[in-house]
Protein backbone atom coordinates (compact mmCIF):
# COMPACT_ATOMS: atom_id res chain seq x y z
CA UNK A 1 0.00 0.00 0.00
CA UNK A 2 1.47 3.32 -1.11
CA UNK A 3 1.81 6.32 1.16
CA UNK A 4 -0.69 8.37 -0.88
CA UNK A 5 -3.30 5.65 -0.50
CA UNK A 6 -2.67 5.47 3.26
CA UNK A 7 -3.05 9.25 3.62
CA UNK A 8 -6.18 9.20 1.44
CA UNK A 9 -7.76 6.43 3.54
CA UNK A 10 -6.89 8.25 6.77
CA UNK A 11 -8.54 11.44 5.47
CA UNK A 12 -11.55 9.42 4.27
CA UNK A 13 -11.96 7.79 7.70
CA UNK A 14 -11.84 11.21 9.39
CA UNK A 15 -14.29 12.75 6.91
CA UNK A 16 -16.78 9.90 7.25
CA UNK A 17 -16.44 10.00 11.05
CA UNK A 18 -17.18 13.73 11.05
CA UNK A 19 -20.07 13.38 8.59
CA UNK A 20 -21.57 10.54 10.63
CA UNK A 21 -21.45 12.55 13.86
CA UNK A 22 -22.78 15.71 12.17
CA UNK A 23 -25.66 13.84 10.54
CA UNK A 24 -26.45 12.10 13.84
CA UNK A 25 -26.47 15.47 15.64
CA UNK A 26 -28.64 17.14 13.01
CA UNK A 27 -30.97 14.13 12.90
CA UNK A 28 -32.06 15.12 16.41
CA UNK A 29 -32.92 18.56 15.05
CA UNK A 30 -34.62 17.03 12.02
CA UNK A 31 -36.56 14.65 14.25
CA UNK A 32 -37.94 17.52 16.32
CA UNK A 33 -38.76 19.66 13.29
CA UNK A 34 -40.54 16.75 11.55
CA UNK A 35 -42.41 15.87 14.74
CA UNK A 36 -43.46 19.50 15.00
CA UNK A 37 -44.57 19.55 11.36
CA UNK A 38 -46.61 16.35 11.76
CA UNK A 39 -48.23 17.67 14.95
CA UNK A 40 -48.85 21.17 13.55
CA UNK A 41 -46.32 22.88 15.83
CA UNK A 42 -43.25 25.02 15.06
CA UNK A 43 -40.52 23.02 16.81
CA UNK A 44 -37.15 24.35 18.06
CA UNK A 45 -36.68 27.95 16.88
CA UNK A 46 -34.78 29.76 19.65
CA UNK A 47 -31.09 28.84 19.17
CA UNK A 48 -29.88 30.52 15.99
CA UNK A 49 -31.86 30.99 12.74
CA UNK A 50 -34.68 28.38 12.52
CA UNK A 51 -33.21 26.85 15.71
CA UNK A 52 -30.26 25.49 13.72
CA UNK A 53 -27.88 25.65 16.70
CA UNK A 54 -30.20 23.51 18.82
CA UNK A 55 -28.01 20.33 18.47
CA UNK A 56 -24.96 22.31 19.67
CA UNK A 57 -26.91 23.59 22.68
CA UNK A 58 -28.11 20.04 23.42
CA UNK A 59 -24.57 18.67 23.12
CA UNK A 60 -23.19 21.36 25.42
CA UNK A 61 -25.92 20.59 27.95
CA UNK A 62 -25.08 16.86 27.80
CA UNK A 63 -21.42 17.59 28.59
CA UNK A 64 -22.14 19.99 31.43
CA UNK A 65 -24.73 17.88 33.28
CA UNK A 66 -23.70 16.08 36.45
CA UNK A 67 -22.32 12.62 35.86
CA UNK A 68 -23.93 10.05 38.15
CA UNK A 69 -22.84 6.46 38.68
CA UNK A 70 -25.34 4.69 40.97
CA UNK A 71 -23.86 3.44 44.27
CA UNK A 72 -24.76 -0.20 43.68
CA UNK A 73 -23.85 -0.27 39.99
CA UNK A 74 -20.68 -1.96 38.82
CA UNK A 75 -18.77 1.12 37.69
CA UNK A 76 -16.60 -0.40 34.95
CA UNK A 77 -19.49 -2.12 33.14
CA UNK A 78 -21.66 0.96 33.65
CA UNK A 79 -19.18 2.99 31.60
CA UNK A 80 -18.49 0.14 29.18
CA UNK A 81 -22.18 -0.10 28.12
CA UNK A 82 -22.56 3.26 26.33
CA UNK A 83 -18.98 3.05 25.01
CA UNK A 84 -19.75 -0.29 23.34
CA UNK A 85 -23.01 1.06 21.90
CA UNK A 86 -21.14 4.00 20.37
CA UNK A 87 -18.21 1.84 19.16
CA UNK A 88 -20.36 -0.70 17.33
CA UNK A 89 -22.49 2.06 15.81
CA UNK A 90 -19.41 3.77 14.34
CA UNK A 91 -17.76 0.54 13.13
CA UNK A 92 -20.35 -0.29 10.47
CA UNK A 93 -19.59 2.72 8.26
CA UNK A 94 -16.28 1.33 6.93
CA UNK A 95 -17.75 -1.13 4.40
CA UNK A 96 -20.36 1.20 2.91
CA UNK A 97 -19.38 2.56 -0.54
CA UNK A 98 -20.03 6.29 -0.26
CA UNK A 99 -19.18 6.85 -3.90
CA UNK A 100 -17.48 5.46 -6.99
CA UNK A 101 -13.78 6.00 -7.72
CA UNK A 102 -12.19 9.43 -8.01
CA UNK A 103 -9.12 9.92 -10.22
CA UNK A 104 -6.63 12.41 -8.76
CA UNK A 105 -3.27 13.01 -10.49
CA UNK A 106 -3.56 9.77 -12.43
CA UNK A 107 -4.30 7.58 -9.40
CA UNK A 108 -7.73 6.04 -8.78
CA UNK A 109 -9.13 6.30 -5.26
CA UNK A 110 -12.26 4.45 -4.14
CA UNK A 111 -14.65 6.38 -1.89
CA UNK A 112 -15.06 3.34 0.34
CA UNK A 113 -12.83 2.75 3.34
CA UNK A 114 -12.44 -0.98 2.76
CA UNK A 115 -14.06 -3.43 0.37
CA UNK A 116 -14.36 -6.64 2.38
CA UNK A 117 -15.41 -9.71 0.38
CA UNK A 118 -17.80 -10.47 3.27
CA UNK A 119 -19.06 -6.89 3.69
CA UNK A 120 -22.71 -7.79 4.37
CA UNK A 121 -21.73 -10.39 6.96
CA UNK A 122 -19.33 -7.93 8.60
CA UNK A 123 -22.24 -5.55 9.15
CA UNK A 124 -24.30 -8.39 10.64
CA UNK A 125 -21.42 -9.30 12.95
CA UNK A 126 -21.07 -5.75 14.23
CA UNK A 127 -24.83 -5.29 14.59
CA UNK A 128 -25.20 -8.55 16.51
CA UNK A 129 -22.45 -7.32 18.81
CA UNK A 130 -24.22 -3.99 19.32
CA UNK A 131 -26.80 -5.58 21.60
CA UNK A 132 -24.12 -5.97 24.30
CA UNK A 133 -23.91 -2.22 24.78
CA UNK A 134 -27.58 -2.16 25.76
CA UNK A 135 -27.48 -5.39 27.79
CA UNK A 136 -24.36 -4.51 29.79
CA UNK A 137 -25.64 -0.99 30.43
CA UNK A 138 -29.06 -2.22 31.53
CA UNK A 139 -27.71 -4.93 33.79
CA UNK A 140 -24.93 -2.91 35.43
CA UNK A 141 -27.38 -0.13 36.39
CA UNK A 142 -28.76 -2.45 39.07
CA UNK A 143 -32.28 -1.23 38.44
CA UNK A 144 -35.19 -3.49 37.56
CA UNK A 145 -36.57 -1.17 34.88
CA UNK A 146 -33.16 -0.98 33.23
CA UNK A 147 -32.81 -4.76 33.35
CA UNK A 148 -36.28 -5.31 31.86
CA UNK A 149 -35.54 -2.78 29.12
CA UNK A 150 -32.23 -4.48 28.34
CA UNK A 151 -33.83 -7.93 28.20
CA UNK A 152 -36.61 -6.67 25.95
CA UNK A 153 -34.11 -5.00 23.65
CA UNK A 154 -31.91 -8.06 23.32
CA UNK A 155 -34.82 -10.47 22.74
CA UNK A 156 -36.20 -8.11 20.11
CA UNK A 157 -32.88 -7.66 18.34
CA UNK A 158 -32.12 -11.40 18.22
CA UNK A 159 -35.60 -12.18 16.89
CA UNK A 160 -35.46 -9.58 14.14
CA UNK A 161 -31.87 -10.40 13.19
CA UNK A 162 -33.15 -13.78 11.95
CA UNK A 163 -35.72 -12.32 9.59
CA UNK A 164 -33.22 -9.67 8.47
CA UNK A 165 -30.60 -12.32 7.70
CA UNK A 166 -33.14 -14.38 5.73
CA UNK A 167 -34.24 -11.35 3.70
CA UNK A 168 -30.58 -10.69 2.85
CA UNK A 169 -30.10 -14.35 1.80
CA UNK A 170 -32.60 -13.81 -1.03
CA UNK A 171 -30.72 -10.68 -2.11
CA UNK A 172 -27.39 -12.57 -2.07
CA UNK A 173 -29.01 -15.25 -4.28
CA UNK A 174 -29.73 -12.69 -6.99
CA UNK A 175 -26.44 -10.78 -6.70
CA UNK A 176 -24.08 -13.70 -6.09
CA UNK A 177 -21.69 -11.68 -3.93
CA UNK A 178 -21.35 -10.49 -0.34
CA UNK A 179 -19.24 -7.43 -1.15
CA UNK A 180 -21.37 -4.29 -0.88
CA UNK A 181 -19.28 -2.52 -3.54
CA UNK A 182 -20.01 -5.28 -6.07
CA UNK A 183 -23.70 -5.30 -5.14
CA UNK A 184 -23.86 -1.54 -5.80
CA UNK A 185 -21.94 -1.84 -9.09
CA UNK A 186 -24.40 -4.46 -10.34
CA UNK A 187 -27.25 -1.96 -9.96
CA UNK A 188 -25.84 0.43 -12.57
CA UNK A 189 -28.14 3.25 -13.74
CA UNK A 190 -31.67 2.09 -12.94
CA UNK A 191 -31.35 -1.71 -12.38
CA UNK A 192 -31.96 -1.29 -8.66
CA UNK A 193 -32.47 -4.35 -6.51
CA UNK A 194 -35.81 -3.04 -5.22
CA UNK A 195 -37.26 -4.04 -8.63
CA UNK A 196 -36.13 -7.64 -8.11
CA UNK A 197 -36.59 -7.93 -4.34
CA UNK A 198 -39.62 -5.83 -3.27
CA UNK A 199 -40.73 -8.27 -0.56
CA UNK A 200 -37.16 -8.68 0.67
CA UNK A 201 -36.77 -4.92 0.95
CA UNK A 202 -40.00 -4.60 2.94
CA UNK A 203 -38.84 -7.28 5.42
CA UNK A 204 -35.38 -5.71 5.60
CA UNK A 205 -36.81 -2.28 6.34
CA UNK A 206 -39.14 -3.52 9.10
CA UNK A 207 -36.24 -5.42 10.67
CA UNK A 208 -33.99 -2.36 10.41
CA UNK A 209 -36.56 -0.38 12.40
CA UNK A 210 -36.59 -3.10 15.06
CA UNK A 211 -32.78 -3.36 15.13
CA UNK A 212 -32.46 0.38 15.71
CA UNK A 213 -35.03 0.21 18.55
CA UNK A 214 -37.02 2.89 16.78
CA UNK A 215 -40.78 3.40 17.09
CA UNK A 216 -43.03 1.44 16.56
CA UNK A 217 -40.51 -1.05 18.00
CA UNK A 218 -39.08 1.11 20.81
CA UNK A 219 -40.19 -1.32 23.52
CA UNK A 220 -36.73 -1.14 25.10
CA UNK A 221 -37.30 2.40 26.34
CA UNK A 222 -41.08 2.28 26.58
CA UNK A 223 -41.52 5.18 29.02
CA UNK A 224 -45.11 4.40 29.94
CA UNK A 225 -44.09 1.00 31.35
CA UNK A 226 -40.37 1.15 32.07
CA UNK A 227 -39.58 4.78 33.10
CA UNK A 228 -36.75 5.11 30.53
CA UNK A 229 -35.85 1.52 29.74
CA UNK A 230 -32.22 0.49 29.71
CA UNK A 231 -30.88 4.03 30.10
CA UNK A 232 -33.01 4.99 33.13
CA UNK A 233 -29.95 5.42 35.38
CA UNK A 234 -27.78 7.20 32.83
CA UNK A 235 -27.07 10.90 32.87
CA UNK A 236 -24.83 13.41 31.13
CA UNK A 237 -22.78 12.31 28.10
CA UNK A 238 -23.22 8.59 28.83
CA UNK A 239 -26.93 9.05 28.11
CA UNK A 240 -25.86 11.18 25.14
CA UNK A 241 -23.82 8.25 23.80
CA UNK A 242 -26.84 5.94 23.86
CA UNK A 243 -29.06 8.48 22.12
CA UNK A 244 -26.31 9.31 19.62
CA UNK A 245 -25.68 5.63 18.89
CA UNK A 246 -29.38 5.26 18.03
CA UNK A 247 -29.19 8.09 15.49
CA UNK A 248 -25.93 6.77 14.02
CA UNK A 249 -27.52 3.32 13.66
CA UNK A 250 -30.44 4.96 11.88
CA UNK A 251 -28.06 6.74 9.50
CA UNK A 252 -26.09 3.55 8.78
CA UNK A 253 -29.28 1.49 8.25
CA UNK A 254 -30.49 4.13 5.81
CA UNK A 255 -27.15 4.03 3.98
CA UNK A 256 -27.35 0.23 3.88
CA UNK A 257 -30.91 0.23 2.51
CA UNK A 258 -29.90 2.80 -0.11
CA UNK A 259 -26.85 0.81 -1.22
CA UNK A 260 -28.33 -2.71 -1.08
CA UNK A 261 -31.77 -2.02 -2.60
CA UNK A 262 -31.80 1.48 -4.10
CA UNK A 263 -28.68 1.46 -6.23
CA UNK A 264 -26.28 3.24 -3.87
CA UNK A 265 -24.49 5.99 -5.81
CA UNK A 266 -26.09 4.91 -9.11
CA UNK A 267 -28.77 7.05 -10.69
CA UNK A 268 -30.61 6.86 -14.06
CA UNK A 269 -28.84 8.31 -17.12
CA UNK A 270 -25.58 8.67 -15.17
CA UNK A 271 -23.49 7.49 -18.15
CA UNK A 272 -25.30 9.53 -20.81
CA UNK A 273 -24.69 12.95 -19.25
CA UNK A 274 -21.36 13.33 -21.07
CA UNK A 275 -19.58 14.38 -17.88
CA UNK A 276 -16.10 13.55 -16.59
CA UNK A 277 -15.88 10.42 -14.36
CA UNK A 278 -14.95 12.56 -11.32
CA UNK A 279 -18.06 14.71 -11.73
CA UNK A 280 -20.25 11.62 -12.10
CA UNK A 281 -18.71 10.28 -8.87
CA UNK A 282 -19.38 13.51 -6.98
CA UNK A 283 -22.92 13.67 -8.35
CA UNK A 284 -23.40 10.02 -7.40
CA UNK A 285 -22.29 10.70 -3.82
CA UNK A 286 -24.74 13.60 -3.61
CA UNK A 287 -27.53 11.35 -4.95
CA UNK A 288 -26.52 8.65 -2.44
CA UNK A 289 -26.82 11.08 0.46
CA UNK A 290 -30.16 12.21 -0.93
CA UNK A 291 -31.41 8.62 -0.77
CA UNK A 292 -30.00 8.27 2.77
CA UNK A 293 -31.79 11.44 3.92
CA UNK A 294 -35.02 10.17 2.38
CA UNK A 295 -34.78 6.95 4.45
CA UNK A 296 -33.94 8.92 7.60
CA UNK A 297 -37.09 10.95 6.91
CA UNK A 298 -39.09 7.70 6.55
CA UNK A 299 -37.73 6.55 9.93
CA UNK A 300 -38.98 9.76 11.55
CA UNK A 301 -42.24 9.87 9.61
CA UNK A 302 -43.16 6.37 10.84
CA UNK A 303 -42.11 7.16 14.40
CA UNK A 304 -44.53 10.07 14.62
CA UNK A 305 -47.35 8.28 12.77
CA UNK A 306 -47.66 4.79 14.23
CA UNK A 307 -48.28 3.87 17.88
CA UNK A 308 -45.99 1.45 19.69
CA UNK A 309 -46.55 -2.31 19.46
CA UNK A 310 -47.38 -4.43 22.49
CA UNK A 311 -44.58 -6.86 23.31
CA UNK A 312 -46.49 -10.02 22.34
CA UNK A 313 -47.55 -8.36 19.05
CA UNK A 314 -43.90 -7.56 18.37
CA UNK A 315 -42.80 -11.14 18.92
CA UNK A 316 -45.71 -12.53 16.88
CA UNK A 317 -44.89 -10.20 13.98
CA UNK A 318 -41.23 -11.19 14.07
CA UNK A 319 -41.52 -14.94 14.41
CA UNK A 320 -44.87 -15.76 12.80
CA UNK A 321 -45.07 -13.24 9.95
CA UNK A 322 -41.66 -11.93 8.94
CA UNK A 323 -39.64 -15.17 9.17
CA UNK A 324 -42.14 -17.27 7.12
CA UNK A 325 -42.43 -14.41 4.60
CA UNK A 326 -38.64 -14.22 4.32
CA UNK A 327 -38.43 -17.99 3.74
CA UNK A 328 -41.17 -17.71 1.09
CA UNK A 329 -39.16 -14.93 -0.53
CA UNK A 330 -36.08 -17.18 -0.63
CA UNK A 331 -38.17 -19.93 -2.24
CA UNK A 332 -39.63 -17.58 -4.87
CA UNK A 333 -36.19 -16.15 -5.63
CA UNK A 334 -34.84 -19.68 -6.05
CA UNK A 335 -37.65 -20.64 -8.44
CA UNK A 336 -37.13 -17.43 -10.41
CA UNK A 337 -33.36 -17.95 -10.67
CA UNK A 338 -33.76 -21.58 -11.82
CA UNK A 339 -36.79 -20.94 -14.11
CA UNK A 340 -35.08 -22.19 -17.29
CA UNK A 341 -33.90 -25.42 -15.67
CA UNK A 342 -37.33 -25.91 -14.09
CA UNK A 343 -39.07 -25.43 -17.44
CA UNK A 344 -36.81 -27.98 -19.11
CA UNK A 345 -37.31 -30.44 -16.27
CA UNK A 346 -41.10 -30.10 -16.19
CA UNK A 347 -41.93 -30.10 -19.92
CA UNK A 348 -39.31 -32.44 -21.35
CA UNK B 1 4.45 -9.42 12.30
CA UNK B 2 1.91 -12.21 11.87
CA UNK B 3 3.75 -14.24 14.48
CA UNK B 4 3.49 -11.42 17.05
CA UNK B 5 -0.23 -11.03 16.36
CA UNK B 6 -0.60 -14.79 16.80
CA UNK B 7 1.14 -14.66 20.17
CA UNK B 8 -0.88 -11.65 21.31
CA UNK B 9 -4.17 -13.33 20.33
CA UNK B 10 -3.14 -16.59 21.99
CA UNK B 11 -2.26 -14.82 25.24
CA UNK B 12 -5.60 -12.96 25.19
CA UNK B 13 -7.54 -16.16 24.41
CA UNK B 14 -5.90 -18.18 27.18
CA UNK B 15 -5.97 -15.40 29.79
CA UNK B 16 -9.67 -14.77 29.13
CA UNK B 17 -10.44 -18.51 29.16
CA UNK B 18 -8.79 -18.79 32.58
CA UNK B 19 -10.69 -15.74 33.82
CA UNK B 20 -13.96 -17.39 32.70
CA UNK B 21 -13.25 -20.16 35.20
CA UNK B 22 -11.81 -18.07 38.00
CA UNK B 23 -14.10 -15.03 38.12
CA UNK B 24 -16.68 -15.16 40.92
CA UNK B 25 -19.43 -13.27 39.10
CA UNK B 26 -21.18 -15.36 36.39
CA UNK B 27 -21.84 -12.23 34.28
CA UNK B 28 -18.11 -11.47 34.23
CA UNK B 29 -17.46 -15.10 33.20
CA UNK B 30 -19.76 -14.69 30.20
CA UNK B 31 -18.11 -11.42 29.20
CA UNK B 32 -14.65 -13.03 29.37
CA UNK B 33 -15.94 -15.91 27.26
CA UNK B 34 -17.04 -13.38 24.61
CA UNK B 35 -13.51 -11.93 24.61
CA UNK B 36 -12.14 -15.46 24.17
CA UNK B 37 -14.39 -15.93 21.14
CA UNK B 38 -13.09 -12.70 19.66
CA UNK B 39 -9.48 -13.80 20.10
CA UNK B 40 -10.30 -17.10 18.36
CA UNK B 41 -12.02 -15.18 15.54
CA UNK B 42 -8.77 -13.23 15.20
CA UNK B 43 -6.95 -16.55 14.71
CA UNK B 44 -9.37 -17.42 11.89
CA UNK B 45 -8.60 -14.09 10.19
CA UNK B 46 -4.87 -14.87 10.46
CA UNK B 47 -5.58 -18.17 8.69
CA UNK B 48 -7.29 -16.19 5.88
CA UNK B 49 -10.71 -17.63 6.78
CA UNK B 50 -12.70 -14.40 7.05
CA UNK B 51 -16.03 -16.11 6.49
CA UNK B 52 -15.45 -18.52 9.37
CA UNK B 53 -14.30 -15.63 11.58
CA UNK B 54 -17.36 -13.49 10.95
CA UNK B 55 -19.78 -16.41 11.26
CA UNK B 56 -18.07 -17.38 14.50
CA UNK B 57 -18.70 -13.87 15.82
CA UNK B 58 -22.31 -13.72 14.55
CA UNK B 59 -23.28 -17.14 15.90
CA UNK B 60 -21.28 -17.48 19.11
CA UNK B 61 -20.56 -13.95 20.30
CA UNK B 62 -23.68 -12.41 18.77
CA UNK B 63 -26.42 -14.97 19.39
CA UNK B 64 -25.48 -17.78 21.76
CA UNK B 65 -23.68 -15.63 24.33
CA UNK B 66 -26.52 -13.09 24.30
CA UNK B 67 -28.87 -15.92 25.27
CA UNK B 68 -26.41 -17.03 27.98
CA UNK B 69 -26.27 -13.48 29.33
CA UNK B 70 -30.05 -13.30 29.11
CA UNK B 71 -30.58 -16.42 31.25
CA UNK B 72 -27.94 -15.44 33.82
CA UNK B 73 -29.40 -11.95 34.18
CA UNK B 74 -32.87 -13.41 34.75
CA UNK B 75 -31.61 -15.98 37.27
CA UNK B 76 -30.08 -13.19 39.41
CA UNK B 77 -27.21 -15.35 40.67
CA UNK B 78 -25.10 -13.99 43.50
CA UNK B 79 -22.96 -15.20 46.40
CA UNK B 80 -25.89 -15.78 48.79
CA UNK B 81 -27.98 -17.93 46.47
CA UNK B 82 -25.05 -19.96 45.15
CA UNK B 83 -25.67 -23.66 45.88
CA UNK B 84 -22.89 -25.21 47.98
CA UNK B 85 -21.53 -28.51 46.78
CA UNK B 86 -20.36 -31.11 49.29
CA UNK B 87 -16.76 -32.31 49.50
CA UNK B 88 -17.37 -35.66 47.76
CA UNK B 89 -18.76 -33.91 44.66
CA UNK B 90 -15.78 -31.57 44.57
CA UNK B 91 -13.27 -34.46 44.78
CA UNK B 92 -15.10 -36.37 42.04
CA UNK B 93 -15.20 -33.30 39.82
CA UNK B 94 -11.45 -32.76 40.26
CA UNK B 95 -10.65 -36.40 39.41
CA UNK B 96 -12.85 -36.49 36.29
CA UNK B 97 -11.54 -33.12 35.12
CA UNK B 98 -7.97 -34.36 35.57
CA UNK B 99 -8.76 -37.55 33.60
CA UNK B 100 -10.15 -35.47 30.72
CA UNK B 101 -6.96 -33.40 30.78
CA UNK B 102 -4.82 -36.56 30.60
CA UNK B 103 -6.86 -37.85 27.64
CA UNK B 104 -6.52 -34.55 25.77
CA UNK B 105 -2.79 -34.34 26.44
CA UNK B 106 -2.32 -37.96 25.27
CA UNK B 107 -4.33 -37.33 22.11
CA UNK B 108 -2.25 -34.26 21.38
CA UNK B 109 1.02 -36.23 21.85
CA UNK B 110 -0.07 -38.89 19.32
CA UNK B 111 -1.24 -36.22 16.88
CA UNK B 112 2.04 -34.33 17.15
CA UNK B 113 4.03 -37.51 16.36
CA UNK B 114 1.98 -38.51 13.30
CA UNK B 115 1.27 -35.13 11.80
CA UNK B 116 4.71 -34.25 10.44
CA UNK B 117 5.13 -31.17 8.30
CA UNK B 118 1.96 -29.36 7.23
CA UNK B 119 1.98 -27.65 3.85
CA UNK B 120 -0.64 -25.14 2.76
CA UNK B 121 -1.99 -26.13 -0.66
CA UNK B 122 -4.23 -23.15 -1.32
CA UNK B 123 -4.09 -20.09 0.92
CA UNK B 124 -7.54 -18.93 -0.26
CA UNK B 125 -9.29 -22.06 0.97
CA UNK B 126 -11.18 -20.13 3.66
CA UNK B 127 -12.87 -17.55 1.43
CA UNK B 128 -16.61 -17.85 1.00
CA UNK B 129 -16.48 -18.91 -2.69
CA UNK B 130 -14.13 -21.84 -2.04
CA UNK B 131 -15.92 -22.85 1.13
CA UNK B 132 -19.27 -22.90 -0.68
CA UNK B 133 -17.90 -24.96 -3.56
CA UNK B 134 -16.33 -27.54 -1.24
CA UNK B 135 -19.40 -27.69 0.99
CA UNK B 136 -21.92 -28.15 -1.83
CA UNK B 137 -19.81 -30.41 -4.08
CA UNK B 138 -17.61 -32.66 -1.94
CA UNK B 139 -19.51 -32.67 1.36
CA UNK B 140 -23.14 -32.20 0.28
CA UNK B 141 -24.59 -35.23 2.09
CA UNK B 142 -22.89 -34.63 5.49
CA UNK B 143 -23.88 -30.94 5.21
CA UNK B 144 -27.56 -31.80 4.58
CA UNK B 145 -27.57 -34.42 7.32
CA UNK B 146 -26.22 -31.92 9.85
CA UNK B 147 -29.09 -29.58 8.96
CA UNK B 148 -31.54 -32.42 9.73
CA UNK B 149 -29.75 -32.80 13.07
CA UNK B 150 -30.33 -29.10 13.81
CA UNK B 151 -33.98 -29.43 12.84
CA UNK B 152 -34.47 -32.35 15.23
CA UNK B 153 -32.78 -30.36 18.01
CA UNK B 154 -35.15 -27.46 17.32
CA UNK B 155 -38.23 -29.69 17.42
CA UNK B 156 -36.96 -31.22 20.65
CA UNK B 157 -36.56 -27.80 22.23
CA UNK B 158 -40.09 -26.80 21.16
CA UNK B 159 -41.58 -29.98 22.64
CA UNK B 160 -39.68 -29.52 25.91
CA UNK B 161 -40.71 -25.87 26.14
CA UNK B 162 -44.37 -26.46 25.27
CA UNK B 163 -46.95 -26.32 28.04
CA UNK B 164 -48.66 -29.60 28.92
CA UNK B 165 -52.13 -29.47 27.43
CA UNK B 166 -54.70 -31.55 29.25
Amino acid sequence: MGLELLIFKAILVLVIFTITLTIAAYSTYGERKIAAFLQDRIGPNRAGPFGLFQPLADGGKMFLKEEIIPANASAFLFVLGPSLAMLTALMTGVVIPWGDTITFQGVEYSLQITDLNIGVLYIFGVVSFGVYGIMIGGWSSNNKFSLLGAIRASAQMISYELAMGLSIVALIMTTGTLSIKEIVDQQATWHWNILYQPLGFLIFMICAFAECNRAPFDLAECETELVGGYHTEYSSMKLGFYLFAEYINMFISSALMASLYFGGYNFPFMNSLGLDQNWVTILGTVVFFGKVFFFIFVFMWIRWTLPRFRYDQLMRLGWQSLIPLAILNILLTGIFTMREELKNWLFN
Amino acid sequence: MVLYIFYALSVIAMACALLVVFSKNPIHSVLYLILTFFAIAGHYVLLNAQFLAVVHIIVYAGAIMVLFLFVIMLLNLNAETEPHKNTLTKIMATISGGLLMVTLAGAFRVLEKNLGQVTVQNSNVGTIENLGKVLFNDFLLPFEISSVLFLSAMIGAVILGKKQLN
